[in-house]
Protein backbone atom coordinates (compact mmCIF):
# COMPACT_ATOMS: atom_id res chain seq x y z
CA UNK A 1 0.00 0.00 0.00
CA UNK A 2 1.30 3.21 -0.99
CA UNK A 3 0.69 6.36 1.72
CA UNK A 4 1.52 10.36 0.94
CA UNK A 5 1.60 11.78 4.65
CA UNK A 6 0.99 15.63 5.27
CA UNK A 7 3.15 17.09 8.48
CA UNK A 8 3.29 20.64 9.42
CA UNK A 9 6.73 21.90 9.93
CA UNK A 10 7.29 20.98 13.68
CA UNK A 11 6.34 17.26 13.13
CA UNK A 12 8.53 17.54 9.81
CA UNK A 13 11.39 18.37 11.60
CA UNK A 14 11.93 21.85 10.22
CA UNK A 15 11.41 23.82 13.23
CA UNK A 16 9.06 25.23 15.74
CA UNK A 17 6.69 28.86 15.51
CA UNK A 18 10.12 30.39 13.17
CA UNK A 19 9.28 28.10 10.91
CA UNK A 20 6.03 28.75 10.04
CA UNK A 21 6.16 30.28 7.23
CA UNK A 22 7.41 27.63 5.16
CA UNK A 23 6.58 26.77 1.32
CA UNK A 24 5.70 23.49 0.53
CA UNK A 25 8.73 20.86 1.07
CA UNK A 26 7.99 17.95 -0.79
CA UNK A 27 10.34 14.39 0.26
CA UNK A 28 9.97 10.92 -0.87
CA UNK A 29 9.64 8.28 1.86
CA UNK A 30 8.78 8.76 5.66
CA UNK A 31 9.65 11.34 8.27
CA UNK A 32 8.82 11.47 11.50
CA UNK A 33 5.58 10.36 12.81
CA UNK A 34 6.00 8.72 8.81
CA UNK A 35 8.21 6.19 10.33
CA UNK A 36 5.85 4.57 12.87
CA UNK A 37 2.63 4.97 10.32
CA UNK A 38 4.71 2.71 8.37
CA UNK A 39 5.51 0.07 11.27
CA UNK A 40 1.71 0.74 12.66
CA UNK A 41 0.33 -0.07 9.04
CA UNK A 42 1.96 -2.98 8.26
CA UNK A 43 4.63 -4.07 6.59
CA UNK A 44 2.82 -3.83 3.47
CA UNK A 45 2.54 -0.18 3.81
CA UNK A 46 4.92 2.62 2.70
CA UNK A 47 4.91 6.19 2.94
CA UNK A 48 6.23 7.06 -0.39
CA UNK A 49 6.02 10.67 -0.01
CA UNK A 50 5.95 13.27 2.51
CA UNK A 51 4.54 16.66 2.21
CA UNK A 52 5.86 19.47 5.00
CA UNK A 53 4.43 22.59 5.10
CA UNK A 54 4.64 25.53 7.87
CA UNK A 55 1.41 26.24 9.33
CA UNK A 56 1.17 29.86 8.48
CA UNK A 57 1.44 29.18 4.94
CA UNK A 58 -0.76 26.45 5.09
CA UNK A 59 -3.42 28.53 6.66
CA UNK A 60 -2.65 31.44 4.11
CA UNK A 61 -2.56 29.20 0.90
CA UNK A 62 -4.91 26.28 1.61
CA UNK A 63 -6.53 26.21 -1.92
CA UNK A 64 -3.21 26.13 -3.61
CA UNK A 65 -1.70 23.52 -0.66
CA UNK A 66 -5.06 21.49 -1.30
CA UNK A 67 -4.42 21.03 -5.55
CA UNK A 68 -0.89 20.38 -4.43
CA UNK A 69 -1.31 17.37 -2.42
CA UNK A 70 -4.42 16.15 -4.88
CA UNK A 71 -1.19 16.54 -7.62
CA UNK A 72 1.31 14.28 -5.23
CA UNK A 73 -1.17 11.65 -4.45
CA UNK A 74 -2.26 11.16 -7.83
CA UNK A 75 1.79 11.30 -9.16
CA UNK A 76 2.48 8.51 -6.83
CA UNK A 77 -0.58 6.47 -7.26
CA UNK A 78 -1.21 6.36 -3.78
CA UNK A 79 -3.98 4.01 -2.11
CA UNK A 80 -4.18 5.99 0.88
CA UNK A 81 -3.48 9.81 2.42
CA UNK A 82 -2.76 10.50 6.12
CA UNK A 83 -2.61 14.13 7.66
CA UNK A 84 -0.96 14.09 11.22
CA UNK A 85 -2.40 13.65 13.75
CA UNK A 86 -2.76 17.02 14.89
CA UNK A 87 -4.06 17.31 18.02
CA UNK A 88 -4.57 20.69 19.64
CA UNK A 89 -2.82 22.28 16.78
CA UNK A 90 -5.24 24.74 15.08
CA UNK A 91 -3.80 25.69 12.11
CA UNK A 92 -2.22 22.16 11.12
CA UNK A 93 -5.77 20.54 12.12
CA UNK A 94 -7.61 23.10 9.79
CA UNK A 95 -5.02 22.23 6.75
CA UNK A 96 -5.19 18.62 7.44
CA UNK A 97 -8.95 18.88 7.48
CA UNK A 98 -8.88 20.65 3.99
CA UNK A 99 -6.39 18.47 2.46
CA UNK A 100 -7.82 15.46 3.52
CA UNK A 101 -11.44 16.89 1.85
CA UNK A 102 -9.75 18.15 -1.28
CA UNK A 103 -7.86 14.59 -2.01
CA UNK A 104 -10.89 12.74 -1.22
CA UNK A 105 -12.97 14.67 -3.66
CA UNK A 106 -11.01 14.75 -6.35
CA UNK A 107 -9.83 11.19 -6.37
CA UNK A 108 -11.77 8.80 -4.53
CA UNK A 109 -9.25 7.54 -2.02
CA UNK A 110 -9.50 6.86 1.59
CA UNK A 111 -8.22 9.84 3.78
CA UNK A 112 -7.58 10.00 7.45
CA UNK A 113 -6.55 12.59 9.82
CA UNK A 114 -6.18 12.23 13.89
CA UNK A 115 -6.63 15.70 15.56
CA UNK A 116 -8.48 16.29 19.57
CA UNK A 117 -12.21 17.21 19.72
CA UNK A 118 -11.70 20.97 20.70
CA UNK A 119 -9.41 21.64 17.22
CA UNK A 120 -11.21 23.79 14.50
CA UNK A 121 -10.61 21.96 12.17
CA UNK A 122 -13.34 19.26 13.65
CA UNK A 123 -15.63 21.47 13.86
CA UNK A 124 -15.57 22.31 9.65
CA UNK A 125 -14.01 18.64 8.56
CA UNK A 126 -15.69 15.93 10.27
CA UNK A 127 -18.97 15.49 8.18
CA UNK A 128 -16.85 14.62 5.40
CA UNK A 129 -14.06 12.95 6.65
CA UNK A 130 -12.55 10.02 9.44
CA UNK A 131 -11.04 12.10 11.75
CA UNK A 132 -9.39 9.60 14.77
CA UNK A 133 -9.92 11.39 18.76
CA UNK A 134 -5.97 12.32 19.27
CA UNK A 135 -6.37 13.92 22.53
CA UNK A 136 -4.08 16.04 23.91
CA UNK A 137 -0.95 14.05 24.58
CA UNK A 138 1.63 13.90 21.59
CA UNK A 139 3.61 11.07 23.68
CA UNK A 140 0.14 9.10 22.60
CA UNK A 141 1.37 9.60 18.95
CA UNK A 142 1.70 5.51 18.56
CA UNK A 143 -1.88 4.91 19.77
CA UNK A 144 -3.15 7.59 17.53
CA UNK A 145 -1.61 6.41 14.85
CA UNK A 146 -2.72 2.75 15.44
CA UNK A 147 -6.14 3.75 15.78
CA UNK A 148 -5.63 5.82 12.39
CA UNK A 149 -4.34 2.65 10.94
CA UNK A 150 -6.94 0.47 11.44
CA UNK A 151 -9.62 2.58 10.78
CA UNK A 152 -7.24 3.20 7.19
CA UNK A 153 -7.42 -0.27 6.31
CA UNK A 154 -10.92 -0.95 6.57
CA UNK A 155 -11.60 2.26 4.41
CA UNK A 156 -9.16 0.80 1.91
CA UNK A 157 -10.55 -3.02 2.14
CA UNK A 158 -14.37 -1.23 2.07
CA UNK A 159 -15.09 -2.98 5.42
CA UNK A 160 -18.18 -1.83 7.53
CA UNK A 161 -17.10 1.30 9.78
CA UNK A 162 -18.92 0.80 13.27
CA UNK A 163 -19.72 3.47 15.31
CA UNK A 164 -17.37 6.30 16.17
CA UNK A 165 -16.85 5.13 20.10
CA UNK A 166 -15.92 1.53 18.57
CA UNK A 167 -13.72 2.65 15.84
CA UNK A 168 -11.95 5.60 17.62
CA UNK A 169 -13.00 8.53 15.39
CA UNK A 170 -14.91 11.68 16.15
CA UNK A 171 -18.68 11.59 15.57
CA UNK A 172 -19.71 12.71 11.93
CA UNK A 173 -23.13 13.49 12.96
CA UNK A 174 -24.93 10.88 10.71
CA UNK A 175 -27.86 9.13 12.35
CA UNK A 176 -27.91 5.17 11.03
CA UNK A 177 -30.92 2.57 11.89
CA UNK A 178 -29.88 -0.17 13.90
CA UNK A 179 -31.77 -3.40 14.63
CA UNK A 180 -31.48 -3.95 18.36
CA UNK A 181 -32.89 -6.57 20.96
CA UNK A 182 -34.74 -5.01 23.70
CA UNK A 183 -37.31 -2.43 23.18
CA UNK A 184 -37.01 1.51 23.36
CA UNK A 185 -39.17 0.76 26.89
CA UNK A 186 -36.61 -1.58 27.78
CA UNK A 187 -33.46 0.55 27.05
CA UNK A 188 -34.80 3.19 28.64
CA UNK A 189 -35.70 1.26 32.17
CA UNK A 190 -32.15 0.09 32.10
CA UNK A 191 -30.31 3.48 31.51
CA UNK A 192 -32.75 5.27 34.58
CA UNK A 193 -32.35 2.19 36.38
CA UNK A 194 -28.21 2.48 35.79
CA UNK A 195 -28.26 6.03 36.51
CA UNK A 196 -30.03 5.78 39.83
CA UNK A 197 -28.21 3.09 41.11
CA UNK A 198 -25.08 4.78 40.34
CA UNK A 199 -24.05 2.66 37.40
CA UNK A 200 -22.43 3.58 34.32
CA UNK A 201 -24.31 4.04 31.23
CA UNK A 202 -24.58 5.16 27.37
CA UNK A 203 -27.43 7.49 26.42
CA UNK A 204 -28.74 6.93 23.12
CA UNK A 205 -28.93 10.71 22.22
CA UNK A 206 -25.98 13.24 22.31
CA UNK A 207 -26.83 16.78 22.55
CA UNK A 208 -24.65 18.95 20.20
CA UNK A 209 -21.81 20.73 21.11
CA UNK A 210 -20.83 24.05 20.09
CA UNK A 211 -17.31 25.47 19.48
CA UNK A 212 -16.31 28.32 21.28
CA UNK A 213 -16.95 31.37 18.64
CA UNK A 214 -14.19 34.29 18.73
CA UNK A 215 -15.73 37.44 19.42
CA UNK A 216 -15.40 39.88 16.62
CA UNK A 217 -13.32 43.39 17.11
CA UNK A 218 -16.03 46.05 17.82
CA UNK A 219 -16.75 48.44 15.17
CA UNK A 220 -14.35 51.83 15.45
CA UNK A 221 -17.02 54.08 13.92
CA UNK A 222 -20.46 53.50 13.49
CA UNK A 223 -21.36 56.70 11.62
CA UNK A 224 -18.95 55.69 8.60
CA UNK A 225 -19.92 51.49 8.86
CA UNK A 226 -22.28 49.71 6.47
CA UNK A 227 -24.63 48.03 8.53
CA UNK A 228 -26.92 45.27 7.00
CA UNK A 229 -29.78 43.96 8.69
CA UNK A 230 -30.18 40.03 8.73
CA UNK A 231 -33.21 37.87 10.31
CA UNK A 232 -33.92 34.10 10.67
CA UNK A 233 -37.85 35.10 11.43
CA UNK A 234 -38.13 34.15 7.68
CA UNK A 235 -39.49 37.59 6.64
CA UNK A 236 -40.03 37.71 2.73
CA UNK A 237 -41.97 39.59 0.17
CA UNK A 238 -45.14 38.95 -0.89
CA UNK A 239 -44.89 35.06 -3.04
CA UNK A 240 -41.84 34.24 -1.17
CA UNK A 241 -39.37 34.81 -4.22
CA UNK A 242 -36.84 31.98 -3.08
CA UNK A 243 -39.05 29.53 -1.91
CA UNK A 244 -37.67 29.54 1.92
CA UNK A 245 -38.93 26.72 3.63
CA UNK A 246 -41.24 27.40 6.64
CA UNK A 247 -39.21 24.94 8.37
CA UNK A 248 -36.16 23.24 8.07
CA UNK A 249 -35.33 26.15 5.51
CA UNK A 250 -31.79 25.09 3.04
CA UNK A 251 -31.90 28.73 1.39
CA UNK A 252 -31.65 32.06 2.45
CA UNK A 253 -32.74 35.69 0.45
CA UNK A 254 -31.66 38.89 -0.22
CA UNK A 255 -34.14 41.55 -0.67
CA UNK A 256 -34.35 44.76 -1.47
CA UNK A 257 -34.78 47.69 0.43
CA UNK A 258 -32.97 50.68 -0.96
CA UNK A 259 -34.84 53.97 -0.99
CA UNK A 260 -37.50 52.04 1.29
CA UNK A 261 -38.01 54.18 4.53
CA UNK A 262 -40.55 51.58 5.84
CA UNK A 263 -41.84 47.89 5.50
CA UNK A 264 -45.51 47.67 5.31
CA UNK A 265 -47.07 44.60 5.48
CA UNK A 266 -48.87 44.20 2.30
CA UNK A 267 -45.75 43.88 0.55
CA UNK A 268 -44.16 41.11 2.83
CA UNK A 269 -45.08 37.44 4.29
CA UNK A 270 -43.72 35.31 6.44
CA UNK A 271 -42.38 31.55 6.33
CA UNK A 272 -41.66 30.29 9.46
CA UNK A 273 -43.76 28.00 11.51
CA UNK A 274 -42.19 28.56 14.61
CA UNK A 275 -43.95 31.37 15.78
CA UNK A 276 -47.09 33.41 15.74
CA UNK A 277 -46.08 35.79 12.84
CA UNK A 278 -49.45 37.74 13.03
CA UNK A 279 -47.66 40.77 14.43
CA UNK A 280 -45.20 41.05 12.17
CA UNK A 281 -47.16 40.56 9.08
CA UNK A 282 -48.85 43.90 10.59
CA UNK A 283 -45.60 45.72 10.33
CA UNK A 284 -42.32 44.19 9.17
CA UNK A 285 -40.20 46.93 11.30
CA UNK A 286 -40.68 44.65 14.08
CA UNK A 287 -38.51 42.30 12.58
CA UNK A 288 -36.50 43.99 10.21
CA UNK A 289 -36.50 47.39 11.79
CA UNK A 290 -35.82 49.74 8.44
CA UNK A 291 -37.80 52.53 9.74
CA UNK A 292 -35.62 53.05 13.01
CA UNK A 293 -32.32 52.37 10.85
CA UNK A 294 -33.57 54.73 8.00
CA UNK A 295 -33.52 57.66 10.79
CA UNK A 296 -30.25 56.33 12.24
CA UNK A 297 -28.62 56.73 8.91
CA UNK A 298 -30.57 60.01 7.98
CA UNK A 299 -29.87 61.24 11.20
CA UNK A 300 -25.26 60.26 10.78
CA UNK A 301 -25.53 57.22 13.68
CA UNK A 302 -24.80 54.56 11.05
CA UNK A 303 -22.88 55.15 7.67
CA UNK A 304 -25.44 53.38 5.86
CA UNK A 305 -28.05 50.78 5.93
CA UNK A 306 -26.88 48.12 3.27
CA UNK A 307 -29.34 47.91 0.16
CA UNK A 308 -30.41 44.32 1.04
CA UNK A 309 -31.68 42.68 4.03
CA UNK A 310 -31.35 38.67 4.47
CA UNK A 311 -33.68 36.57 5.38
CA UNK A 312 -34.04 32.55 6.63
CA UNK A 313 -36.19 30.85 8.96
CA UNK A 314 -34.32 29.41 11.79
CA UNK A 315 -36.59 26.50 13.02
CA UNK A 316 -35.86 22.41 13.67
CA UNK A 317 -32.94 23.29 11.42
CA UNK A 318 -29.67 20.53 11.68
CA UNK A 319 -26.34 22.45 12.85
CA UNK A 320 -25.03 21.46 9.69
CA UNK A 321 -27.23 23.35 7.87
CA UNK A 322 -27.60 26.24 10.03
CA UNK A 323 -23.47 26.53 9.91
CA UNK A 324 -24.04 26.73 6.04
CA UNK A 325 -26.40 28.77 5.94
CA UNK A 326 -24.34 31.66 8.58
CA UNK A 327 -21.45 31.08 6.17
CA UNK A 328 -23.04 31.62 3.42
CA UNK A 329 -24.97 34.60 4.54
CA UNK A 330 -21.19 36.23 5.79
CA UNK A 331 -19.20 35.36 2.97
CA UNK A 332 -22.09 37.44 1.08
CA UNK A 333 -22.02 40.32 3.53
CA UNK A 334 -18.28 40.67 3.62
CA UNK A 335 -18.12 40.92 -0.14
CA UNK A 336 -20.68 43.54 -0.15
CA UNK A 337 -18.17 45.82 2.09
CA UNK A 338 -20.58 45.51 5.38
CA UNK A 339 -18.82 46.14 8.97
CA UNK A 340 -21.48 45.17 11.22
CA UNK A 341 -25.10 43.51 11.02
CA UNK A 342 -27.84 43.60 13.69
CA UNK A 343 -29.32 39.83 13.24
CA UNK A 344 -32.67 39.97 14.67
CA UNK A 345 -34.11 36.25 15.83
CA UNK A 346 -36.99 34.95 16.84
CA UNK B 1 -31.42 34.68 25.19
CA UNK B 2 -30.65 30.85 26.06
CA UNK B 3 -30.62 29.88 22.77
CA UNK B 4 -27.76 32.36 21.61
CA UNK B 5 -26.04 32.10 24.87
CA UNK B 6 -25.50 28.31 24.13
CA UNK B 7 -24.73 28.94 20.79
CA UNK B 8 -22.20 31.37 21.43
CA UNK B 9 -23.10 34.34 20.40
CA UNK B 10 -20.68 37.65 21.18
CA UNK B 11 -23.11 39.77 21.79
CA UNK B 12 -26.72 39.65 22.89
CA UNK B 13 -29.48 42.26 23.59
CA UNK B 14 -32.80 41.20 24.68
CA UNK B 15 -35.86 42.33 22.36
CA UNK B 16 -39.16 42.79 22.54
CA UNK B 17 -40.36 38.96 22.86
CA UNK B 18 -40.18 35.91 19.87
CA UNK B 19 -43.78 37.41 18.36
CA UNK B 20 -42.10 40.92 17.73
CA UNK B 21 -38.45 41.22 18.65
CA UNK B 22 -38.17 44.52 17.80
CA UNK B 23 -41.68 45.78 18.70
CA UNK B 24 -44.47 45.66 20.89
CA UNK B 25 -47.68 45.19 19.38
CA UNK B 26 -49.52 46.62 23.04
CA UNK B 27 -47.92 49.66 22.66
CA UNK B 28 -49.06 52.90 20.99
CA UNK B 29 -47.30 53.63 17.72
CA UNK B 30 -45.32 56.11 18.59
CA UNK B 31 -44.14 54.21 21.66
CA UNK B 32 -43.31 51.46 20.13
CA UNK B 33 -41.13 52.81 17.28
CA UNK B 34 -39.16 54.65 20.57
CA UNK B 35 -38.79 50.92 21.76
CA UNK B 36 -37.48 49.79 18.51
CA UNK B 37 -34.47 52.49 18.53
CA UNK B 38 -34.03 51.66 22.31
CA UNK B 39 -33.15 48.09 21.36
CA UNK B 40 -31.10 49.17 18.66
CA UNK B 41 -29.66 51.50 20.11
CA UNK B 42 -28.11 49.26 22.67
CA UNK B 43 -27.16 46.62 20.16
CA UNK B 44 -25.08 49.54 18.28
CA UNK B 45 -23.81 49.92 22.04
CA UNK B 46 -22.84 46.11 21.80
CA UNK B 47 -21.17 46.56 18.46
CA UNK B 48 -18.76 50.02 19.03
CA UNK B 49 -17.55 47.51 22.19
CA UNK B 50 -15.41 44.54 22.81
CA UNK B 51 -17.01 41.42 23.46
CA UNK B 52 -15.81 37.81 25.39
CA UNK B 53 -15.65 34.99 23.25
CA UNK B 54 -18.47 32.78 22.98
Amino acid sequence: MRVVHYLNQFFGGQGGEEAAHLAPHIQDGAIGPGRLLEQVLGADAQVVRTIVVGDNYAAEHVESLSALAVQEVQQCQADLFVAGPCFEAGRYGMAAGALCKAVKAALGIPVITGMVVENPGVDIYRPDIYIVDSGTQVQAMRDVLTTMARLAWKLINNQAIGRPREEGYIPQGILRDDFVEPSAAERLVAMVYAKTTGQPFESEFTPPTFSPVPAPAPVLDLSKARVALVTDGGLVPKGNPDKISPYAATNWGAYDISGLDDLHGEDYEVSHRGYDTRYVEQDPDRLVPVDVLRELEKAGVVGKLHDCFVSTSGLANPLANSRRLGREIAEKLKADGVEAVILTST
Amino acid sequence: MPVAKMVGSNRIVQGGGIVHVLGDADLPQEEEKKLRHDILKRAFDALQHSAENG
